[in-house]
């Protein structure tokens, strides 16, 4: 038995001192915890439960936009009739991740901070070099079995996909995670790996994500989420996109776009390009198709994921006329 | 369509005779919990072990350092090949008999990643977890051949036994006025059932009892009753409920003789629990394979020759053949044929059987060749089957007992609406949907192992059908009821089925798609002399309700006896047993052959498959056969694959009862769905590991990938195949469904995919 010390919170304050604590991890629905536990790759010496916060799973939308509380849990937030009508490529992000046993457990808080599914990360038995588990010790994947891992904002060191649905969209419309009082643009909560991709996101000891908060906005209302994947469910996006339009009032030319892509990069992936080549520009196909070829300028393959870099754009284009359609 | 019914009176929702669409029996105790499976079991004292597999596929372990483990709090043992109780090599499935060498389930001699070298047994399973990863191995690794797209495998060597050849197939080909060839592959695919391995073994003296799921109760007995070098009876192994096999829970594994070995050496009951990572190297799934095939015909499609070519990867220390020539050398009718199989060695566990081991594969050649040829020679894929359609075994040349192949072609297509595909490629779409057609047929053998079986007729009028026989989804529970309430004349719920125990008759393994129609035949007879021996003593009692009839016979039906001279004069079987104040009326009867009565063939043909007969044995060739109509939708600019509507009709003999049979065929059917589109072990070449060993990594279907599934009976009873007139039931429906998928891809698309699974990337 691995030991480990379980405390469970009684206030946000004491989640955060207990998680200022060295090898602490808290504990909300456990869905990535135990599951990298029993991998070998979580090792906490400290468990800190803070599913017992009262006051953490509030989901409100208002005219400013949606809070959801950090313990919300990823079906109550797909099923809330409010973000459905705000913010339908939130809900459909969700309702597309993962199974239903695992949404009614997972919270929207450790959603956001679910780890990558690249099996070398996940083997540290048999793969003791991974730059993202131990700083400085290689990458199994840059010439292993690599279908599934990134083509956008990789590094020498790492090309572990970030694997989050949710997160996709959340980056297309500027929400903001909180950390108690302090508040990051969700595009700056995740980090890049860079030479460092042991630090995937901005988040010190000793904080923790107490909220998210998404802007309200035409594109948003005007959204929808497209995930592309072998298999029906409950598996992870080989490419998607969270698609918002808003037009000017002659309905065919684009004020404001919002493009979030999925499975594609280290992390949730802000098609800015796209975004710029489409504003001012009327909806029509050729432009569109032109415009989603932007998505992967920088794309980098690594034998088994070269695909992603034909697809992704295709998804992106196909989402772009979706919510085309909506708006 | 209909299912041809012996008995045409029955057959609607609520009937348990034979035939009859009776709900599975054991239904309630899986939904409710109740029933237990083997390893939610808790022996007194029972302690865990937890395996410890190595991290390099090839070289050599040179030391093993366990202080840390066996200093770990709870720790009674860490067995490593130094220590371990030595056991003996054990006599093979075939009958082959065993090595003089001991057998070591724990290696020395790494050959494979996530091979056994180690194991700690600890007081909770938890301590054996921690403890066992502070075990240290040090290894002299060699540099892995990891599979045999590696060059330096080599082209393996052949298997003489899978040669089949007639005509002059090279000279033939090279003279054919159409020719095409082309190499079809299929990945590693494994069994992956939701009732991961493991077992409970417990020492009592000389006397083993196991709890472990089994599709072969009496050959695995014998296995660990050769291991120990105790007697076969002293093995007691209990398997009533298993969670899925499909071929990977017929033989004891290596961790089995690890579990009993720490149990004897403890003398404390073991549970060992396979992890679901585990299920992909601690035993085999199917071998990747590759064929190349080589059609030679006429112009107007008719086939002049095949070639065919093929290998699968097997263990560098074992022979593991997947018969790739099956059916390709059964399916058409051709004058010139041959077919040669390689096996090539490579860094990995031997691999195992999974559902329809060679057919399902070589259909998947064969299937989309002849589809090639179809579109080469411009006729529809259904019609070129037709015209080269097999009269009789092309390779045995003997009549089929059964082929209703054709009746499978016409009823399926007409109920799949086969003449409304339009015939060129990528020519019906919807949107951004492309729609493709595609058929392909399928097969597998009727294979025939003589059974057993012990009917009782109890004291209450309840009967007992009883069997070592096992059912692990199928419903041999619920057709065994049938039989014997068929046979004597009883209602269904009277009957008590007992299965999956090594104390009760013997049975041989569960596989080959050939339990059912043994078993039925079994009880069949043991059912009738049961009844025989009832109306006896009914007849002949002076006891007897009926005693003053002077009736040369009686009837039963629905428990009730009566005698055919005075129909009012009824009599419950309890009340007949009560009054003949007998407490049971038993019959215990084989079908074994007069030659094989004696008790060692009797022991031989339940331990091992030397007796069981092949599908050409006798005067006829004896096949399922089914054929595959798929609606695929593929998104034109993702890649993606949908099936959206299928067909299948299906020639299995006489249903026993159609409900599970069709519920078998429609699992068949989704496996298939999932081999075509999703199923493949992805291997690290470096180092020969599976990298996505879990089931979120190595997908199988979700019901959103499977639509509404129609499955046509067009069987008749062959009493050839069978004593009851079955044929393959289990096998069957999954062989054709990949090629199917794949040419009905080739048809939206325009694309041929040659390599499963048909993954998005490959159509983009």
């Amino acid at each position: 038995m691995r030991d480990f010390s379980y405390l469970r919170a009684g206030s946000v304050d004491e989640a955060l001192s207990a998680a200022a604590m060295p090898a602490t991890m808290l504990l909300a629905g456990g869905t990535t915890l135990l599951d990298l536990a029993k991998c070998g790759v979580n090792a906490p010496e400290r468990v800190v439960d803070i599913t017992h916060l009262k006051g953490l799973d509030a989901i409100r939308v208002d005219a400013e936009g949606a809070f959801i509380g950090a313990l919300a849990k990823m079906s109550r937030v797909a099923a809330d009739p409010a973000i459905l009508a705000e913010f339908p490529a939130v809900s459909e992000a969700l309702w597309q991740a993962a199974s239903a046993q695992i949404r009614n457990m997972a919270t929207i808080g450790g959603n956001l901070l679910q780890r990558t599914r690249c099996a070398y990360f996940r083997d540290p038995a048999s793969f003791p070099a991974c730059n993202k588990r131990v700083p400085g010790s290689g990458c199994s994947a840059m010439e292993g079995v690599n279908r599934g891992h990134a083509v956008l904002g990789t590094s020498d060191a790492c090309i572990a996909t970030y694997p989050g649905d949710l997160a996709a969209a959340l980056v297309a419309f500027d929400a903001i995670v909180h950390l108690g009082e302090r508040k990051v643009p969700v595009d700056d909560f995740f980090l890049l790996p860079g030479t460092t991709p042991h630090k995937e996101h901005a988040m010190q000891a000793g904080e923790m994500i107490t909220a998210i908060t998404i802007p309200a906005s035409p594109a948003a209302r005007h959204s929808s989420y497209l995930k592309v994947r072998d298999r029906q469910s409950y598996e992870f996006a080989s490419a998607s996109a969270a698609v918002g339009i808003e037009f000017e009032a002659d309905h065919e030319t684009i004020r404001d776009i919002r493009i979030g892509l999925g499975g594609v990069a280290t992390k949730p992936w802000r098609a800015r390009a796209v975004e710029d080549a489409l504003r001012g520009k009327v909806l029509e196909p050729d432009t569109i198709k032109n415009a989603s070829r932007l998505a992967v300028e920088s794309a980098i393959a690594h034998g088994g994921n070269h695909y992603k870099i034909e697809l992704a754009p295709r998804v992106v284009e196909r989402a772009i006329l979706k919510s085309g359609a909506l708006a | 369509m209909t299912i041809v019914d012996t008995k045409m009176k029955h057959g609607d929702a609520s009937d348990g005779l034979l035939g009859g669409r009776l709900a599975r029996i054991d239904g309630p105790v899986k939904i409710t919990g109740a029933a237990d499976y083997a390893m939610e079991h808790f022996p007194e004292g029972m302690v865990y072990a937890v395996v410890i597999d190595s991290t390099i596929a090839s070289g050599r372990v040179v030391a093993i350092d366990t202080g840390s483990a066996e200093a770990y709090p709870g720790v009674l043992l860490v067995l490593t090949p130094d220590n371990a109780l030595p056991i003996k090599s054990a006599t093979d499935w075939t009958g082959a008999p065993p090595a003089e060498a001991p057998f070591e389930p724990l290696a020395r001699e790494v050959t494979f990643a996530g091979q056994h070298i180690a194991a700690v047994i600890a007081e909770t399973f938890e301590q054996a977890t921690a403890a066992a990863a502070l075990v240290k191995v040090t290894y002299d690794e060699t540099a892995p051949i990891s599979s045999f797209d590696d060059p330096r495998s080599g082209e393996g060597f052949p298997i003489d036994m899978m040669t089949k050849e007639w005509g002059d197939a090279e000279a033939a080909l090279a003279i054919a006025p159409v020719r095409i060839e082309q190499e079809y592959r299929t990945p590693r695919e494994y069994n992956v059932p939701i009732e991961p391995h493991g077992l409970i073994a417990r020492w009592e003296g000389d006397m083993l009892t196991l709890w472990e799921p089994s599709q072969w109760i009496d050959g695995m007995s014998r296995t660990y009753a050769e291991w120990f070098g105790i007697p076969f009876e002293k093995v007691r192994l209990l398997s009533p409920y298993i969670g899925g096999g499909f071929g990977s829970k017929a033989f004891p594994a290596r961790y089995g003789a690890v579990a009993a070995i720490a149990a004897k050496m403890l003398d404390r009951p073991v549970k060992l629990a396979i992890t679901r990572p585990q299920t992909f190297t601690a035993f085999g799934g199917r071998p990747a394979t590759r064929q190349t095939i080589a059609l030679g015909a006429t112009r107007e499609g008719k086939l002049l020759s095949i070639v065919h070519r093929s290998a699968n990867e097997t263990s560098m220390d074992d022979v593991a053949v997947e018969p790739l020539g099956s059916v390709t050398s059964i399916m058409y009718a051709v004058p010139n044929f041959s077919s040669r199989q390689n096996i090539v060695p490579v860094n990995t566990v031997k691999p195992g059987a999974l559902r329809a081991p060679g057919e399902n594969p070589s259909a998947f050649g064969i299937e989309c060749a002849i589809d090639e040829l179809a579109y080469e020679v411009g006729i529809d894929p259904l019609d070129i089957r037709l015209l080269n359609y097999a009269e009789e075994d092309p390779h045995a040349r003997k009549p089929w007992s059964t082929r209703r192949l054709r009746e499978a072609y016409a009823a399926g297509a007409e109920a799949f609406g086969w003449a409304k595909r339009s015939p060129s490629v990528r020519s019906m779409r919807e949107g951004k949907q492309l729609i493709g057609y595609g058929v392909a047929a399928g097969t597998y053998p009727v294979r025939r192992t003589p059974g057993e079986a012990m009917v009782r007729i109890l004291s209450n009028g309840t009967i007992e059908v009883a069997s070592s026989g096992i059912d692990m989804g199928q419903g041999t529970y619920t057709i065994l009821a049938q039989t014997a309430a068929e046979a004597i004349g009883v209602p269904v719920e009277t009957v008590v089925v007992k299965l999956g125990d090594s104390s009760l008759p013997r049975a041989p393994v569960a596989g080959g798609s050939q339990l059912a129609n043994l078993m039925t035949g079994a009880v069949h007879v043991a059912a009738l002399a049961a009844r025989d021996e009832l109306i006896g003593l009914a007849i002949n009692d002076q006891n007897s309700p009926f005693r003053d009839l002077q009736a040369n016979t009686l009837t039963i039906e629905g428990g009730q006896m009566s005698s055919p001279r005075d129909a009012g004069s009824s009599v419950a079987i309890a009340e007949v047993m009560r009054r003949t104040g007998r407490d049971r009326i038993e019959a215990l009867r084989n079908t074994l052959p007069e030659n094989l009565r004696n008790k060692d063939d009797h022991f031989r043909n339940f331990t091992t498959i030397s007796t069981m007969l092949s599908p050409t044995e006798g005067d006829y060739s004896m096949h399922s056969w089914c054929v595959h109509f798929v609606e695929v939708r593929v998104d034109v600019d993702f890649g993606t694959v949908r099936v959206s509507r299928m067909v299948s009709a299906l020639d299995s003999g006489r249903l026993y009862n159609p409900k599970l049979a069709e519920s078998q065929w429609k699992g068949g059917i989704i496996m298939g769905i999932g081999q075509a589109l999703l199923e493949e072990g992805l291997v690290d070449q470096r180092n020969g590991h599976v990298m996505n060993n879990n089931l979120g990594d190595y997908l199988v279907p979700t019901n959103a990938d499977i639509p509404d599934l129609e499955v046509i009976s067009v069987g008749i009873p062959d009493t050839n195949a069978s004593i009851l007139g079955g044929k393959a039931v289990g096998e069957l429906a999954i062989v054709g469904v990949a090629p199917a998928i794949a040419n009905a891809v080739y048809h939206a698309t325009g694309i041929r995919v040659r390599d499963l699974p048909i993954t998005l990337e490959k159509l983009i």
